[in-house]
């Protein structure tokens, strides 16, 4: 079946006093995998419930292609969602429920037993057809869910944190995946979740969604590397926040002056935000962009934060440490630390870091976020 | 590090005597008011004059067309009265668990308050309405000259019993829909699937094992009935061929032995059944979220009332008969009662008190009885390691099938010979043997309240506690007691509510007129026309008395009071 494309116009919904969807707009094109992202409870399952016609939305409308899907009952919208929890049948075997959705749309028995074989080929399950699904591993139960929602051929395949029950090495298997058989099918993907690094990795493009709201949308570099405002910097990767206000803004260049510290003069070609003189802003340091030097090696003129090391972490890969500066405890990651100086807590220390590796965003709390 | 494990394995040897005692303990006395009598009457069913096996007394009881008749109408009793409770309970059941509408909790309490009647009180209460002089007979003659024998035969039983028993499979049906997952059944509507086909493909597979569990209990409950058959006269069933056997020939006569063994292989069998229907049932519990409750208005709320507000009036029908039987002076083939009078409530509240005193003794004793033995059962079943388990765990679920004429006249075999110590005579002849008797039938139901109550407790919860320095009495006294006492009340509330309604024991081992409670009062009066208004009344403080227990479990056990009564 042709992938559908997804439209969600202003919808909005409320449990009484709680409003957990306001006024969301986006459009998911077709073949996309497109990700919902946000912290537990920010109303990112409803809108993929919305989808699925399970929740109806007080206001706004939603689309599967150019159909207006309010009405429909979630029987007849032809999107295919995998739960969480997966919701197998315990009383049917496998080939039972992922036979289930064929039966109800009435195809021939013949044609029944080859879809479900070629379906659980697909997710690689075989020889488990007579099982019932208590018999099975998490990975496999996953599979059949999957298997299940594939045979149908839906419009749009809905997944609501699909990976959440599985251990972590699994779950990393299960991502290549599921990717491989989203872009060999073709299929429009909507994908939730709260993990940042699953929605990095798999999405073409992500909504990160808080407090009911899309709060920015974009390809998973965007959202990295140019994140709207703190609560995205801070949500998507880690990041070290520190608070300014800026002394006077020309052209691409900046001067910011950090609460506890010293006052930066920064070139802003990377940001999209283009501050104001006086307004409250947050410079976003990602900890792997932070270098670390020993205090007096600093040369002069290169602007530098100083700090102490409280406490460091050896990985393998990298090295990660505390640092107090300006007030706060700062992240820093030493990418590849092999042959290089391991600081010990104690040791006095300048961070320094790339000019374009600096971020400014505007402080959410000042009511700055775009709507 | 050596000496910490020697000390660690002593300190666990030590602990291991302890419960070791606790569950020999418990054992013996299960097994002395339980098992042996149980085995007692088997092995009389077994053995011929000289003592040794045989097994001509089975062969005689199926040679005899009258004891021939009486299994054949047990067991069909029996199944339609469960077929008819079930058909009425399902739409009832959904209802209750899927929907919400004005007067929801009317309907609630509504369906509990056949509960609250017990079964033979109310076969005398549908006698006065449905009977063959009753309101609705004398009502059908005058207008049209015709009478319906609702209440004759078989057919009484059934109407009588289902009336009694449909609440428990309800319950059962509410809790077990409740408890099934919504992403199972939204996973079902995501594929295409609505409606009735949701239901019979998804629904009706997954509450299907409670549902049968339940439906086996209640044929248990139905079969053990000796009141109802007793009060409407009607003697060619199990339970009472039973009691006629042993109260008019004799203790000596082994029929009456051999039609116990029957029952109990009848118990037995759809107990067994029961549990392997539930252990399959486990898959039904709520993962994640239970079902949304749909809103029903205009009119399909109206039509769900009047269907709903047709079952429930029937099944008040009793209440309605009793109430106004308690009042009543004269009432001889007349619609309502033709004088009215307080001297039934005198009678028994000043003349002949001793039914109700001797019933909240007898109950009150027995629930704690109850509740100490179950919360021993449930920690030794959960929290220890001592061999035997099994065994405990089984015979503490063995007194469901054991009917109650079974083991009153076990009791009597067993006790009655020997002097019993402290007792000044044989236990039977005390009143002390009633309370044992309740003790043991209503213990699985207690057992299951505590079990369940501890099961909640977290081990990690006491463990904590005792990091933390209290020791085993301390945790006990400060975190597990706390949390498992409601469960452990609502145990004795079972206990208590279903106590006050149990004749089939009771008539059989009631040593003298003064000793019996409240149900052999009500089975006394009965017997006489006179004594009628008298025995409503007694029939109306059982009715007070276990609306209050059933109404204090509700209040302990909440929106899950279905739970108390699954086994």
């Amino acid at each position: 079946m042709k992938p559908a494309e997804i439209r969600l116009e202003q919808v909005s919904k409320s449990y009484g006093e709680l409003c957990v969807v306001r006024g969301v707009s986006l459009t998911v094109h077709a073949g996309e995998f497109f990700t919902f992202l946000g912290p537990s409870g920010c109303g990112k399952t409803t809108l993929l419930r919305m989808i699925a016609g399970f929740v109806e939305p007080d206001e706004g409308r939603v689309h599967i292609d150019d159909q207006c899907v309010n009405e429909v009952p979630p029987w007849r919208r032809d999107v295919g969602m995998v739960f969480q929890n997966y919701a197998l049948w315990p009383h049917m075997t496998v080939f039972e429920n992922v036979a289930f959705g064929l039966r109800e749309r009435k195809v021939p028995r013949s044609e029944v037993k080859s879809r479900v074989f070629q379906a659980l080929e697909q997710v690689d399950l075989k020889g488990v057809e007579g099982r019932r699904p208590s018999q099975l591993s998490g990975g496999q139960q996953q599979r059949v869910a999957l298997a299940r929602t594939l045979v149908i051929q839906p419009r749009v395949l809905l997944l609501d944190e699909p990976l959440s029950n599985l251990d972590a090495k699994l779950r990393i298997d299960m991502r290549l995946e599921l990717l491989k058989l989203q872009r060999d099918l073709g299929l429009t993907t909507i994908y939730v979740t709260h993990d940042q690094e699953e929605a990095l990795a798999m999405s073409n493009r992500i909504a990160v969604v808080h407090q009911g709201q899309v709060v920015q949308e974009g390809a998973p570099r965007d959202i990295y590397e140019h994140p709207e405002n703190d609560f995205i910097a801070s949500f998507v990767g880690q990041t070290n926040l520190l608070p300014g206000t800026i002394l006077n803004a020309a052209d691409d260049r900046i001067a910011v002056e950090l609460v506890n510290g010293p006052t930066l003069n920064l070139s802003i070609s990377a940001s999209i935000h283009r501050p104001r003189a006086g307004d409250a802003v947050f410079l976003s340091l990602r900890p792997e962009s932070l270098e670390l030097l020993e205090k007096k090696s600093l040369p002069d003129g290169v602007p530098g934060i100083e700090g102490r090391i409280l406490a460091s972490a050896y990985q393998g890969a990298l090295v990660e440490y505390e640092i107090a500066a300006l007030g706060k405890a700062l992240k820093a990651r030493v990418i590849n630390p092999k042959g290089k100086h391991q600081f010990q807590a104690g040791d006095e220390v300048a961070l320094t870091f790339a000019p374009e590796d600096i971020l400014v965003v505007p402080s959410k709390r000042d009511g700055s976020v775009k709507e | 590090m050596a000496v910490n494990t020697a000390t660690l394995l002593i300190g666990r040897r030590r602990i291991d005597w302890w419960q070791s005692g606790i569950m020999a303990m418990v054992l013996a006395l299960l097994t002395a008011f339980i098992v042996y009598p149980v085995l007692r009457v088997l092995a009389i069913s077994l053995s011929d004059d000289s003592s040794s096996f045989t097994l001509i007394h089975f062969a005689n009881f199926f040679r005899r067309p009258l004891f021939r008749e009486a299994l054949w109408n047990t067991l069909w009793s029996g199944f339609l009265v469960v077929l008819f409770s079930a058909a009425l309970s399902l739409p009832l059941a959904f209802l209750l668990a899927r929907y919400d509408f004005r007067g929801k909790v009317l309907l609630q309490t509504a369906a509990t308050l056949p509960l609250v009647i017990p079964p033979f009180v109310g076969a005398v209460a549908l006698q006065l309405i449905l009977g063959r002089s009753g309101m609705v007979n004398l009502l059908l003659m005058d207008w049209f000259d015709v009478a319906v024998p609702f209440m004759e035969g078989l057919s009484g039983v059934v109407l009588v019993q289902t009336l009694h028993f449909f609440p428990f499979i309800l319950l059962n049906t509410v809790v077990s829909l409740s408890n099934v997952d919504s992403s199972l059944e939204e996973m079902a509507q995501n594929l295409g699937c609505h409606g009735f086909r949701l239901f019979r493909r998804v629904t009706l597979p997954l509450i299907l094992p409670g549902f049968v569990a339940g439906s086996l209990l209640t044929f248990i409950r139905a079969i053990d009935d000796l009141g109802t058959p007793l009060m409407l006269n009607y003697k060619n069933l199990l339970a009472p061929q039973a009691y006629l056997r042993i109260t008019t020939i004799g203790m000596d006569d082994v029929d009456g032995y051999v039609v116990c063994v029957v029952l109990v292989i009848l118990s037995l069998a759809a107990l067994l059944l029961a549990r392997k229907y539930l252990s399959l049932s486990e898959y039904a519990t709520v993962q994640r979220a239970a079902p949304a409750i749909r809103r029903l208005g205009g009119w399909k709320s109206v039509l769900v009332w009047s269907g709903v507000a047709l079952v429930l009036g029937i099944s008040l029908l009793p209440h309605i008969g009793i109430v106004l039987l308690s009042f009543t002076k004269i009432w001889s083939f007349t619609l309502l009662p033709s004088a009215y009078t307080l001297g039934n409530y005198n009678e028994i509240l000043f003349r002949a008190p001793h039914f109700v005193m001797n019933t909240l003794r007898y109950m009150l004793l027995a629930a704690g009885f109850d509740i100490v033995l179950g919360a021993m059962i449930a920690f030794l079943l959960l929290r220890t390691r001592v061999p035997g388990r099994n065994l405990l765990d089984g015979i503490a679920t063995l007194p469901l099938a054991i009917p109650g004429v079974v083991l009153g006249v076990g009791y009597l075999r067993v006790f009655h010979g020997w002097d019993f110590p402290g007792a000044n005579g044989p236990l039977t002849s005390s009143w002390f043997i009633l309370v044992i008797a309740y003790t043991m039938r209503r213990l699985p139901y207690t057992v299951r309240a505590c079990y369940a109550a501890l099961q909640q407790v977290h081990i990690t919860l006491e463990e904590s506690a005792q990091n933390l320095g209290a020791n085993r009495w301390r945790t006990f006294m400060r975190i597990t007691l706390p949390m498992i006492s409601g469960g452990l009340i609502a145990g004795g509330l079972i206990a208590f509510v279903t106590s006050c309604v149990e004749l089939s024991s009771t008539i059989i081992l009631v040593p003298r007129i003064e000793l019996g409670p409240i149900a052999y009062g009500i089975y006394l009066y009965m017997q006489s026309p006179l004594g009628r208004g008298a025995g409503a009344a007694l029939g109306v403080v059982a009715i007070l008395l276990v609306s209050l227990g059933t109404y204090l479990t509700h209040r302990i056990f909440g929106g899950r009071s279905g739970n108390a009564f699954r086994i």
